[in-house]
């Protein structure tokens, strides 16, 4: 297991080099400076401003420095925040990101599964066809539409929620709501048809012939032999949420890594794009070896060795 | 005919967004008014007679705008998915095919794209690009072909192993001719379906990056951007933001139908099952 782990991880790195060798390169490759400004500033004012943030110093130097400045945690002062490490914005984001994420698992969990499992236990019944309609109107809804919508409805039209801002448990609510729902359609959907797939079985027909309750074969027998597949798309699932935050954390004004990232995007702050964009790759990384492990775990029959990374 | 054999949702999508690009390719004719006219007495007025759907901050017609943001955000999804189909097809293709170290290197590129999510990578390349119509072009296209890669790939590997396939290279048969006429003929239906999903997902990230300022920059403008509009004045004019997110919303749903459909008719995976 563990060896598997580092194996897995070892794998990871040269994915990690060459997301940070890119993201330098990008940021170099851009036209404009984010010092840039409509008033000419004086030569030795520019020289000063270079010199502190090594832009005077040949590409390959500054790539060095970079990567030298990485391996240490440090990620170097942001351009615009002045006076900010880029790591400190990032350790004070990410945990906001982090429960906004968890909470939108929840949601999307909590509303794709139970409806996947009552419609395959309804399979072809008005149920069935409702939920499954419902699943893709919910997947053809871009996120900000319904994140506006909600606004729209229980902050300004019912004044139920607060339309904005990240003050305490009641401001997770729409958020974690929007960003949640639209993925609940693909979980609902996979889980019927793994759980129909799995009502299909022979040792369910043994458990029904057991006289076990229907509710009982369904939750127990077949609602757990069917949360591989869902396991495995919580990789998948981790990258939407990522980029979803970009757009629900702007609307929401909700200060996190994804709102961080567009303000730099829009500021031209490179050290902070490529540091939120590190954070970003490694937590991918780190997600789908997690999802692989439970896999393992989860069905015996997946061998170690016999995994393709 | 195809179309007599899908289900109602998917034959009313089909209808839906011909009608739709018959309006985008007309839209000079179809809009009452041009895109930039303003009416300067009749600001952010709700819709009525004259006004479909109500004007802007600065009088302009938002009926007109609509068609004419339908024209950017159909060009974009189309046009941006045809170009990642084919490239993504011919690289599948050859990688699988050729196989071997080949393969490996060509699947290793393929992997770094995968690495980070398509909407981080698409902003990342449009960074380098800058905004507007052409940077969110190619930094669409950039990052859509992988998948097509993967999946044309995938089939191709399993076409290669056919006995038809070895009796064409027995009697002679080149590597192109074997590729192009003996294993793609065989995935076109794949290529369709997989088309028709690909251009929602298009759509969407377009106008996702144009609704976050980061996409489509003014003065042209797609849905993304009327959305946008139209989320600054949400408090007290929330029909400004209703019409685009209706298209936006409407046209993806529509594609998903059509693709349902289409699969269910053309998909040989699906058949076999």
């Amino acid at each position: 297991m563990w060896m598997y782990f580092f194996k897995r991880l070892g794998h990871g790195i040269p994915v990690l080099l060459t997301v940070a060798t890119l993201t330098f390169g990008i940021m170099h490759l851009v036209p404009g400076g984010p010092f840039d400004t409509e008033k000419k500033l004086p030569p030795e004012i520019i020289a000063n401003i270079e010199a502190k943030y090594h832009l005077d110093k040949p590409v390959w130097h500054q790539y060095l420095l970079y990567m030298k400045q990485i391996l240490q945690g440090d990620m170097g002062p942001s351009y615009k925040y002045v006076g900010r490490d880029v790591s400190d914005i990032i350790l004070e984001a990410f945990p906001v990101s982090l429960v906004l994420g968890l909470c939108a698992v929840l949601v999307t969990l909590g509303l794709g599964i139970p409806f996947g499992v009552l419609s395959a236990a309804r399979q072809n019944s008005w149920i069935d066809h409702s939920c499954i309609f419902a699943a893709t109107l919910g997947i053809s809804l871009p996120s900000f539409v319904l994140g506006a919508l909600l606004i729209l409805l229980f902050s300004h039209q019912w004044h139920l929620l607060p339309p904005a801002l990240w003050e305490g448990p009641r401001h997770v609510i729409l958020p974690a709501f929007a960003l949640g729902a639209g993925f609940a359609g693909y979980i609902a959907r996979l889980t019927r048809s793994t759980v129909v797939e799995v009502l299909g079985a022979d040792y369910i027909r043994t458990a029904r012939a057991k006289g076990l309750s229907e509710t009982r074969v369904l939750l127990k027998h077949a609602l757990s032999n069917s949360i591989t597949p869902i396991v495995s798309v919580m990789g998948p699932l981790t990258a939407g949420l990522v980029t979803g935050s970009f757009v629900i954390e702007f609307i929401f004004s909700v200060p996190g890594m994804g709102n961080f990232f567009i303000t730099a995007v829009t500021n031209r702050d490179y050290p902070l794009i490529m540091g939120v964009t590190l954070v970003y790759a490694v937590l991918i990384v780190l997600a789908n070896i997690v999802v692989d492990l439970v896999y393992m775990k989860l069905d015996p029959r997946i061998s170690l060795a016999g995994t393709k990374v | 005919m195809m179309f007599t054999k899908m289900q109602l949702p998917s034959k009313l999508s089909a209808i839906f967004l011909l009608g739709l690009a018959v309006c985008a390719v007309f839209a000079p004719w179809v809009a009452p008014y041009s895109y930039e006219t303003q009416d300067t007495l009749k600001t952010l007025a709700l819709p009525d007679g004259t006004h479909w759907m109500g004007t802007d901050q600065l009088g302009r017609d938002v009926f007109s705008r609509m068609i004419y943001g339908a024209q950017t955000s159909l060009f974009i999804g189309v046009f941006t998915t045809l170009i990642a189909v084919v490239i993504g097809t011919v690289y599948g293709a050859v990688s699988g095919y050729v196989g071997g170290r080949t393969d490996n290197v060509m699947m290793r590129i393929v992997d770094v794209v995968f690495a980070l999510p398509d909407l981080l990578m698409i902003i990342l390349i449009m960074v380098v690009l800058g905004r507007g119509l052409w940077g969110i072009f190619l930094a669409l296209t950039l990052v859509s072909w992988v998948t097509v890669a993967r999946l044309v790939r995938g089939e191709v590997l399993r076409i290669k192993e056919f006995a038809y396939i070895e009796a064409a290279r027995a009697i002679g048969a080149s590597h192109g001719r074997i590729v192009f006429h003996e294993i793609l003929p065989n995935i076109w239906g794949v290529l369709i379906v997989t088309l028709t999903f690909r251009i929602p997902v298009a759509i969407l990230a377009e106008s996702t990056l144009s609704f976050i300022g980061l996409g489509i920059a003014p003065p042209s403008s797609s849905w993304g951007t009327l959305a946008n509009d139209g989320w600054t004045a949400l408090k007290f004019y929330p029909h400004l933001i209703l019409f685009p997110s209706l298209a936006i919303f409407l046209t993806i749903l529509s594609f998903n139908f059509l693709g349902e459909g289409l699969r269910d008719r053309l998909d040989p995976r699906k058949l076999r099952s």
